[in-house]
């Protein structure tokens, strides 16, 4: 395999995780604009524990995880007491923060970046990976992946059948964000060197879209949303502006087209032929508000 | 003098916010269509008034577009699907112009040599005095505009319930573009006077200015004309001291520390109001 397929590879699998981190969040009706910061969290934390403590990065990255994860948590809990946009703005300012700190810490080398030493090869990514989206995927076919639907459905109603809306909207955004970390530190052991100025809004801005693009309503919608938009720029070959020309401007017309993303779940359903009621179609026949039908 | 520009910038944040509850991410592309275009008309040898001009209408034609694609087409998806939108118009912006005037820090001819008033040892520049009282009376105008005209009221009544304004004959389709084109007004001319104070523009000149202005807006309470002009001061002061104080590394944590802090204690912000115009 060339290096160049390699590295391709890679950054699909590492785009894969990230698009997972953001999509937990997502799913429950959340906004987490501060994904670059996590994900320089769990590079960082990971790098430091297997450079200073020399930790193999099979224990250094779930690790990097929990310390994103725990970071995520401190930031949810007071944040999540209001609703709406705050979440975002929020997490938008802590990532701004983490990366402004990062750059400043001596010990992880400041503005001119941080070498890792140990060095972790395609095939540990791609089974990292794996189990991330298999993780995910098992924790949507539990009642947790029950209950964010139903919360990022309607809140209210969500409520109302007895869910601690509040409880799972943090549980998702904490777990979203540990992933995020585990992305970040799969980044950093890959590509041997970090630096904060990688970690910055354009990073959470893009992992977002990669969700959004795919869809949120049902587990595979990240990992073709990832998959599409990193392959598909490097199959075209343009230069690196009218890329991210052609990635907006395709962006803006999906959005306008398919607010809810490329896949959603009652078009999965037509296609395996499951022909249950279905009742999110219904409410919308129905003439319905679309944000109550979602 | 920062805080003034990053107040203009809260007030077209603010605008499309307290009305729309649309976080409108593309106005920093905005601030920068205003400064990169004032460049370009003063670089082609245009006369000052007219690069102006150029550069307002350039910013109002571009806040238009972003409304056709994104508080029209989704005002009933969920809610931050527009905002998705106006970031990616935001990417789509910058990269244009990246593509038709390269990515250099350009120098914007300084169009008043010796404009400098010395009062007792005071330098006050006139570019930056009459950028300051420029947007303080244009914020007064637009609170004025909101309370008293026919306009305002069916602003005001969208920013309470888009749905009822409609069944109340307001016309949605012709009032919002026109929340559009003045907050892409304000955006483009903050950018203007951006250019013409520090005399360097780029093409991601936005990105910081725009990041500060949503940091006055939630300060300042979102959706509260006077309160984001107390935000963009704040910032302003805050950014200045903690240079003076700790250095410039420094800047970033003291300002978005703040506004995380802010988030934790008193999320509406510090003047918090219902909706725009309200106390106007």
């Amino acid at each position: 395999m060339s290096g160049y397929l390699e590295g391709v590879l890679v950054l699909l699998a590492v785009n894969v995780v990230f698009a997972y981190g953001g999509f937990l969040p997502l799913a429950a009706g959340q906004l987490n604009l501060g994904l670059a910061g996590f994900a320089a969290i769990g590079a960082y934390v990971s790098a430091y524990l297997s450079n200073v403590f020399t930790l193999a990065p099979v224990i250094a990255i779930p690790l990097a995880g929990v310390a994103a994860g725990i970071v995520a948590l401190i930031v949810a809990v007071p944040v999540l007491r209001t609703r709406g946009i705050y979440l975002a703005l929020a997490t938008f300012a802590l990532g701004q923060i983490v990366q402004a700190i990062i750059l400043n810490l001596e010990v992880v080398g400041g503005a001119a970046g941080y070498p890792v030493a140990a060095f972790i090869r395609l095939p540990a990514i791609a089974a990292a990976a794996a189990v991330v989206v298999t993780l995910v995927w098992l924790l949507f076919a539990t009642r947790f992946g029950i209950a964010v639907t139903a919360v990022h459905d309607d809140e209210r109603v969500a409520d109302l059948m007895g869910i601690d809306v509040r409880a799972f909207q943090i549980a998702a955004f904490s777990l979203g964000s540990a992933i995020t970390g585990i992305g970040g530190a799969l980044y950093a052991h890959h590509f041997s060197f970090i630096e904060a100025q990688y970690f910055n809004i354009s990073l959470s801005i893009t992992i977002v879209l990669y969700v959004l693009l795919g869809g949120t309503q049902t587990v595979i919608g990240p990992l073709l949303g990832a998959a599409v938009f990193t392959l598909l720029p490097e199959l075209l070959r343009a230069s690196a502006n009218w890329r991210y020309v052609a990635f907006a401007a395709a962006l803006i017309v999906i959005m306008a087209l398919r607010p809810e993303g490329l896949v959603t779940g009652a078009q999965l359903r037509r296609l395996f032929g499951i022909t249950r009621a279905e009742p999110r179609a219904a409410a919308v026949a129905a003439g319905l508000p679309k944000e109550r039908a979602g | 003098m920062l805080g003034s520009i990053y107040a203009m910038v809260a007030v077209a944040l603010t605008l499309s916010i307290g009305v729309l509850r649309f976080l409108n991410f593309s106005i920093p592309g905005l601030f920068m269509i205003g400064g990169m275009t004032a460049w370009a008309s003063l670089h082609g040898g245009m006369p000052w008034p007219l690069a102006i001009g150029a550069a307002l209408v350039a910013g109002a034609l571009a806040s238009l577009l972003v409304e056709r694609f994104t508080w029209r087409w989704m005002r009933n998806a969920q809610h931050f699907v527009p905002l998705v939108s106006s970031m990616a118009f935001l990417l789509l912006f910058e990269h244009l112009a990246v593509i038709y005037w390269g990515s250099e820090l350009r120098t914007v001819p300084s169009l008043f040599p010796n404009a400098d008033w010395r009062i007792a040892g005071l330098v006050i520049s006139l570019p930056q005095l009459s950028g300051l009282v420029c947007s303080i009376v244009l914020i007064w105008a637009l609170t004025l505009v909101l309370a008293r005209t026919r306009f305002g009221r069916g602003l005001r009544t969208i920013a309470e319930d888009s749905d009822t304004a409609l069944l109340l004959g307001v016309d949605i389709n012709r009032i919002v573009p026109v929340v559009f084109l003045i907050s892409g007004l304000f955006a483009a001319l903050a950018g203007v006077i951006f250019a013409l104070n520090y005399r360097q523009v780029q093409p991601f000149m936005g990105e910081m200015v725009g990041l500060k202005g949503i940091s006055a807006m939630i300060v300042g309470g979102m959706g509260n004309i006077w309160g984001s002009i107390a935000g963009g001061l704040i910032i302003g002061l805050v950014e200045v001291m903690s240079i003076g104080y700790f250095g410039a590394d420094f800047v970033d944590i003291a300002i978005y520390g703040l506004l995380l802090l802010i988030l934790f204690i008193r999320p509406t912000g510090l003047f918090a109001a219902d909706f725009a115009g309200q106390r106007a």
